[in-house]
């Protein structure tokens, strides 16, 4: 047809429908779902984004932070009197490497970063598969393991600033503390602490995907809460145990690398060497425990499609 | 058939996780003593056996405390639900609706292991016996538990003007427990003075220790402030139910 001969009206209509054609053939056909995405995003900005909406939204949180920020310095008060009291009944003022400043700064500390590292008490993920809402966050273009972890950390960035600040005040008030000479010290802290996050994220994202298999995880819950308070440092510092016990504790689990790591280099017990090698062996098990949620994860969807959910 | 098998498994799984945690929870503040003469031979001056004695007489009163009280944890969710009212409208004691004593049989084992642990730590302190001595043994479990009830129902009335104050109750019962496991020597200044004697934490563990021991108390009290775990626990319990009084007037008052 000669293009002459068409009217104007007929022309733009025509151009229209092409081009709503050509829309029409890259739009995938409905009822096909998104390739599985990878663990990291191709955008940054997507992991700040969920970031920055978790530390909002704990921001909001006002009274339970000043209600769990009370317990913690009363508790403070409690661990660091008996630890200091330990210290003392050595007759030397040293007890596994700690003198009485570097044990009051574990103390306080310890109970600072129980906020921020979030030890125990997670449970968004469990009560999201109990109720089946969990089914919104695996239709989601970013991997379940990501987002969940995009959000913690915004999370333990405004326990940072509230849950953290606190019981050091108290402690730097109350008792003599140890500040860390070592200029490096403050740098490889906060790298240990963001580390620490990291592996306990993984590590709670394990425990609370027992959900999809276990009626209820209370009990799987109590367990992970007692073993990081007994193994990550927090009811006593490991090295108190006889050195047999503390090594492969750190080698072969993922406890000390969660609160005893970072403490351990805030408070310089060794040589910086050593301390870089612990933030390393942090970093591994970061790796190991994001790697370990992917796969149960992977296993999760599997079970869910056999049940046909 | 295979499903239902699955489905018995995942309960007995949770039963058994349940089990353990609920068997290895209370043992972490054991652990955590046991791990303390791991590096040193003596805490605030007295030896492991002497130091486990207090925490068993603690940990026993709190357990016994905890089982007959420790139901009144439950206002802070019928203040915030406003069921309290349902309560408040029937012609008996608040009170005692509330503290139906609850024998679960968590709460029955943390007292037993409680008392397994005061059993052995005493056999280890060699202690020399007399009636006397053993005396002081149960009367400071009894009103042990009753002054850790009076600190239960007194937390729990701060429900009546502050409705999330759970946590920081917490502070104060479980809080109070730990003090009250290690002796006082430990503890110093203000935080002692205020724990120890204001709120008289001390007469649970502490003194009646030192009366089973025999040892003159490095504080400089006298002897018999072992017997008066009981003063202690009636004047607790006295405080205790006029704040209750106080907060049941209060939350009528206020239109409720």
């Amino acid at each position: 047809m000669d293009t002459a001969s068409r009217r104007p009206s007929e022309e733009r209509a025509r151009r229209r429908r092409s081009q709503r054609d050509l829309s029409s053939a890259t739009r995938r056909p409905a009822g096909i779902r998104p390739k599985r995405p990878r663990l990291i995003p191709a955008s940054a900005r997507s992991f700040g984004a969920l970031a920055a909406a978790g530390f909002r939204r704990h921001s909001t949180y006002r009274q339970a932070t000043v209600a769990a920020t009370f317990t913690n310095s009363v508790f403070g008060f409690l661990r660091c009197y008996v630890l200091l009291a330990a210290v003392a009944g050595t007759g030397v003022g040293v007890a596994a490497g700690y003198d009485a400043p570097r044990v009051a700064t574990y103390c306080w500390a310890s109970q600072g970063l129980i906020g921020v590292i979030f030890l125990w008490g997670w449970t968004d993920l469990a009560d999201r598969i109990r109720s089946g809402d969990v089914v919104a966050d695996l239709l989601r273009p970013v991997h379940p393991v990501t987002a969940y972890l995009a959000a913690d950390i915004g999370r333990a960035g405004h326990a940072a600033l509230t849950r953290f600040i606190v019981p050091i005040a108290v402690g730097a008030i109350f008792f003599d503390l140890y500040v860390p000479a070592r200029p490096h010290t403050y740098p490889l802290f906060v790298v240990s602490v963001a580390l620490a996050v990291v592996v306990s994220f993984g590590f709670r994202y394990v425990v609370n995907s027992a959900a999809y298999w276990l009626l209820d995880v209370r009990g799987v819950n109590m367990l992970w809460a007692f073993a990081t308070t007994v193994f990550a440092g927090l009811a006593f510092p490991l090295h108190f145990l006889p050195s047999w016990l503390v090594w492969p504790i750190w080698i072969a689990t993922p406890f000390p690398s969660i609160l005893q790591a970072p403490l351990d280099v805030l408070v310089e017990r060794s040589p910086p060497a050593q301390l870089v090698g612990i933030v390393a062996g942090q970093a591994a098990w970061a790796v190991v425990m994001l790697g370990l949620g992917r796969y149960v994860q992977r296993r999760a969807e599997a079970k869910l499609v056999i049940q046909g959910g | 058939m295979a499903a239902q098998v699955r489905g018995h498994a995942a309960y007995r799984a949770s039963f058994a996780f349940d089990l353990a945690g609920n068997a290895l929870i209370p043992a972490i503040d054991l652990i955590a003593v046991v791990a303390m003469f791991q590096v040193t031979r003596v805490l605030g001056g007295f030896t492991a056996a002497e130091v486990l004695v207090m925490f068993g007489l603690s940990s026993s009163a709190f357990a016994l405390g905890d089982l007959a009280v420790g139901n009144i944890e439950r206002i802070r969710v019928y203040v915030r639900t406003g069921l309290l009212d349902a309560i408040l409208v029937r012609p008996l004691s608040a009170l005692g609706q509330l503290l139906a004593v609850d024998f679960t049989i968590r709460r029955v084992t943390r007292f037993l292991t409680g008392l397994t642990v005061l059993v052995l730590a005493l056999a280890a302190a060699s202690v020399d016996w007399n009636p006397a001595r053993a005396a002081i043994i149960v009367v400071a479990v009894g009103s042990g538990a009753a002054f850790f009830g009076a600190v239960f129902v007194a937390t729990a009335t701060v429900s009546f003007w502050w409705i999330d104050s759970g946590e920081f109750a917490n502070g104060f019962t479980y809080g109070g427990r730990d003090f009250t496991s290690y002796p006082v020597t430990v503890y110093s200044g203000l935080f002692r003075r205020v724990f120890a004697y204001g709120l008289g934490f001390a007469f649970v563990a502490y003194y009646p220790a030192l009366g089973v021991f025999g040892r003159p108390d490095p504080l400089g009290l006298p002897g018999w402030m072992a017997w008066c775990t009981p003063v202690v626990a009636f004047l607790a319990a006295a405080v205790a139910s006029v704040a209750w009084r106080y907060g049941i007037r209060h939350y009528r008052s206020t239109g409720s």
